[in-house]
C-alpha cells in the first residue's frame, strides 16, 4: 500500500495598514498614484534622514493583535533587517524581531463542521518595499517607491495547518477580523494582504516535521489553494524517489501552474539583525490596552446576531451578508436607505452573488452605491418595473453603478398599467396563436403560460406577468 | 590578538556586504575585524549580571506622529538622485522577485 501523506502548513501573512500616511514619514499611502509621487527623504533612504512612528500603526497592530487573542507586548521596540534589494532604498527593511508587537494568539476555524484554533506565533509591524516593474522594452526593471514605507503587519501562525481548505478558512477569518477592525481592506489582488505560504510534507503518525519550503506570490484563494496542491505532490514525488527536499523559498506561477526556486541555498539568508537605532522604544500602559478595546468597531458576530434581531435575516443569509465587512455596509446602508432590509439581503444573497461568482469576484469588489440598490428596491416595491426588468436593471447597477431610476425611464421600462395597450397586445397575441388558444379553450391549462409568454416577448418585459394572466382569461 | 578570522569568513561578510575587495583589501579587514573581536572580549570580561540590556541610548520612549498627509508630491526631489530614470521610475538592472 502505497504511504500515506500528511501536510504541514503555517502562514505568514502580510497585511497593509489602511492608515492615511506611511510608518515613518507624511507620505501618503494611496494606491495608485504616478510614480514617486509619494516619497520623501525618509522613505527612501536618503542619508541623514530620520524616521518617526505614526500612532495609528501601534494603535491597528494592537487592535488586530487583540482581536486574536494575542498578549501585546508591553515593552516594544524596532530592529533592522539587512539585505540588499533595488526595491528597497535604505539596504534595510525597518522591522521587529525580538520584541514584537503581539505574541501568542490564536483565531478559531471552521471546516466540514470542525472546529479548531489556529496559533499565532507572533505579529510585527514593518514598513513595506517599493515596487518593481520590469520594462520589456529595454530589459530592465523601474523602481517605483510609493509602496516604500506603507506599514505592514506580519501575522506568523503556528505550522498548525494540515489542509489549503483549513489555509482558505484561516485566511478569510483574519481577512475578517482586519476588516471588521477598519484595519485594512485585505484586498490580496492589490496586494495589501499577502501570504506566504510554509509546507512540509510527512508521513502519517511521524513525530518530526519534514524539511519546509516558502511559497510566495500567491495573490488569490484560487492559486493559494493550486500552490499548496502543487507543492506537496512536488515534496512527496522527492521523498518517494529518495531524494531531498531543499529548504529554500520558491515562487509560484500561477499561469504554469508549477513553482521554481527564488534564492539558492549558496545565497544564504543572514539578515544580520539588530536594535534599530533611528526608533526609541515603544512602551504600552494598560490604561492604552483599554482605550483600544474600548474603541473596538462592532465585530462580525456581534453585527451576525444584530441582524438576526433586527431585521429578522436567517442565520445563513446573515452570514453571507456579514463575510465581508464591505458587503455588510452595502447591506446596511441600503435597508436604511429603503427600509425593506430582507428586499436588500435577498439582492445581495442571490443576484449580486452570482455576478461575483460569474466574473470571478471577490465581495471587496462590489463597486456600486448602496444608494442606487435601495432605489432599484424601491421601483419594484411600487410596482414600476417588474421582476424580470429589475434582474436586468440591476446588472447594470452591478456592471456600471447607474442610477436605476434615471435608467428605467430613459430606456422606457416601466411595466405598462394602461389596459387598453395591454388589450391590443393581447388581442394580436390571441390571434396569431390559434393553436395554444384552441389548446386552452380545450383545457390544456398550460397553454396560457405560452401566450403570456408571447405578450411578455411582445411587450418587451415591460408588462407585469400577474395582470397579463389575468386579463387574458377574462378575454379567452 | 585572540580572535582569528579565517578566508571563508572574510569571503562571506564580503559577499553579505556586497563588497569585492582584492587579497590586500581582504588582509587588512581581518586585522581589522580581529582588532574588534578583541575589543568586545574585553567588554565581555565585565559582570553584566543583572544588567537591562539597552536597546537604546537615550531614556526616551513613545515618540510618535499623528497620522496626517504634510508631505506633497516629492517625485522630483526623489528622482534628481536616480542615476538613470525612464517613466518617472528609477531604471535598474532587470530584477526578479
Amino acid at each position: 500500500m502505497a504511504k500515506q501523506y500528511e501536510t504541514v502548513i503555517g502562514l505568514e501573512v502580510h497585511v497593509e495598514l489602511a492608515t492615511k500616511t506611511k510608518i515613518f514619514c507624511s507620505c501618503s499611502t494611496q494606491f495608485g498614484g504616478a510614480p514617486n509621487t509619494h516619497t520623501c527623504p525618509v522613505c527612501t533612504g536618503m542619508p541623514g534622514s530620520l524616521p518617526v512612528l505614526n500612532k495609528q500603526v501601534v494603535e491597528y497592530a494592537m487592535a488586530i493583535g487583540l482581536a486574536t487573542n494575542c498578549d501585546i507586548t508591553q515593552v516594544c521596540k524596532f530592529d533592522r533587517k539587512n539585505y540588499f534589494y533595488p526595491d528597497n532604498p535604505q539596504n534595510y527593511q525597518i522591522s521587529q524581531l525580538y520584541l514584537p508587537i503581539a505574541r501568542n494568539g490564536y483565531v478559531e476555524i471552521e471546516v466540514a463542521g470542525q472546529k479548531k484554533k489556529v496559533r499565532i506565533h507572533e505579529m510585527h509591524m514593518e514598513e513595506d518595499a517599493g515596487k518593481l516593474i520590469h520594462d520589456e522594452w529595454d530589459d530592465t526593471s523601474l523602481v517605483d517607491y510609493n509602496r516604500s514605507g506603507v506599514p505592514l503587519v506580519e501575522i506568523v501562525s503556528e505550522p498548525d495547518m494540515r489542509s489549503a481548505d483549513e489555509v482558505i478558512a484561516y485566511l478569510e477569518k483574519l481577512r475578517t477580523i482586519v476588516q471588521y477592525l477598519g484595519a485594512s481592506d485585505c484586498k490580496l489582488q492589490e496586494g495589501s494582504m499577502r501570504a506566504d505560504v510554509n509546507l512540509s510534507v510527512r508521513e502519517v503518525g511521524a513525530a518530526e516535521f519534514g524539511t519546509r519550503t516558502e511559497m510566495k506570490n500567491l495573490n488569490s484563494f484560487k492559486a493559494i489553494a493550486r500552490a499548496i496542491e502543487g507543492e506537496r505532490e512536488r515534496q512527496i514525488e522527492l521523498i518517494e524517489e529518495g531524494k531531498q527536499v531543499v529548504q529554500e523559498t520558491r515562487r509560484w506561477d500561477d499561469n504554469k501552474e508549477s513553482s521554481h526556486a527564488m534564492r539558492s541555498k549558496e545565497d544564504a539568508q543572514d539578515y544580520r539583525y539588530f536594535p534599530e537605532p533611528d526608533l526609541v522604544p515603544i512602551i504600552i500602559s494598560d490604561e492604552w490596552i483599554q482605550k483600544v478595546k474600548d474603541r473596538q468597531p462592532e465585530l462580525r458576530s456581534e453585527k451576525l446576531e444584530r441582524y438576526k434581531k433586527e431585521y429578522d435575516i436567517p442565520q445563513y443569509d446573515a452570514e453571507i451578508l456579514t463575510n465581508s465587512k464591505h458587503m455588510a455596509d452595502i447591506f446596511e446602508e441600503a435597508a436604511a436607505i429603503c427600509g425593506k432590509p430582507k428586499k436588500v439581503s435577498n439582492w445581495l444573497m442571490v443576484e449580486t452573488m452570482r455576478l461575483l461568482k460569474e466574473n470571478g469576484m471577490e465581495p471587496e469588489d462590489i463597486d456600486f452605491a448602496p444608494e442606487n440598490l435601495a432605489a432599484l428596491v424601491e421601483l419594484t416595491e411600487a410596482g414600476t418595473i417588474n421582476s424580470s426588468v429589475a434582474k436586468e436593471v440591476f446588472e447594470k447597477i452591478f456592471a456600471e453603478d447607474i442610477d436605476p431610476k434615471a435608467y428605467v425611464e430613459e430606456h422606457g421600462l416601466k411595466t405598462v398599467n394602461d389596459d387598453g395597450a395591454l388589450e391590443e397586445v393581447l388581442k394580436k397575441v390571441i390571434a396569431d396563436n390559434p393553436q395554444a388558444v384552441a389548446d386552452y379553450q380545450g383545457g390544456k391549462k398550460k397553454a396560457l403560460g405560452a401566450l403570456v409568454g408571447q405578450t411578455m416577448k411582445t411587450m418587451r418585459g415591460k408588462a407585469d406577468p400577474v395582470a397579463i394572466n389575468k386579463k387574458l382569461q377574462e378575454m379567452l | 590578538m585572540a580572535n582569528q578570522i579565517t578566508d571563508e569568513t572574510i569571503e562571506y561578510v564580503g559577499i553579505l556586504a556586497k563588497l569585492e575587495l582584492s587579497d590586500a583589501e581582504k588582509e587588512e579587514a581581518k586585522k581589522d575585524m580581529e582588532k574588534m573581536l578583541d575589543y568586545i572580549d574585553t567588554l565581555n570580561e565585565l559582570d553584566t549580571d543583572g544588567v537591562e540590556p539597552m536597546s537604546h541610548v537615550f531614556p526616551v520612549h513613545n515618540v510618535f506622529r499623528e497620522d496626517v498627509v504634510t508631505n506633497g508630491d516629492g517625485s522630483a526631489d526623489t528622482l534628481a538622485n536616480a542615476p538613470l530614470a525612464k517613466d518617472q521610475s528609477f531604471k535598474v538592472p532587470k530584477t526578479i522577485g
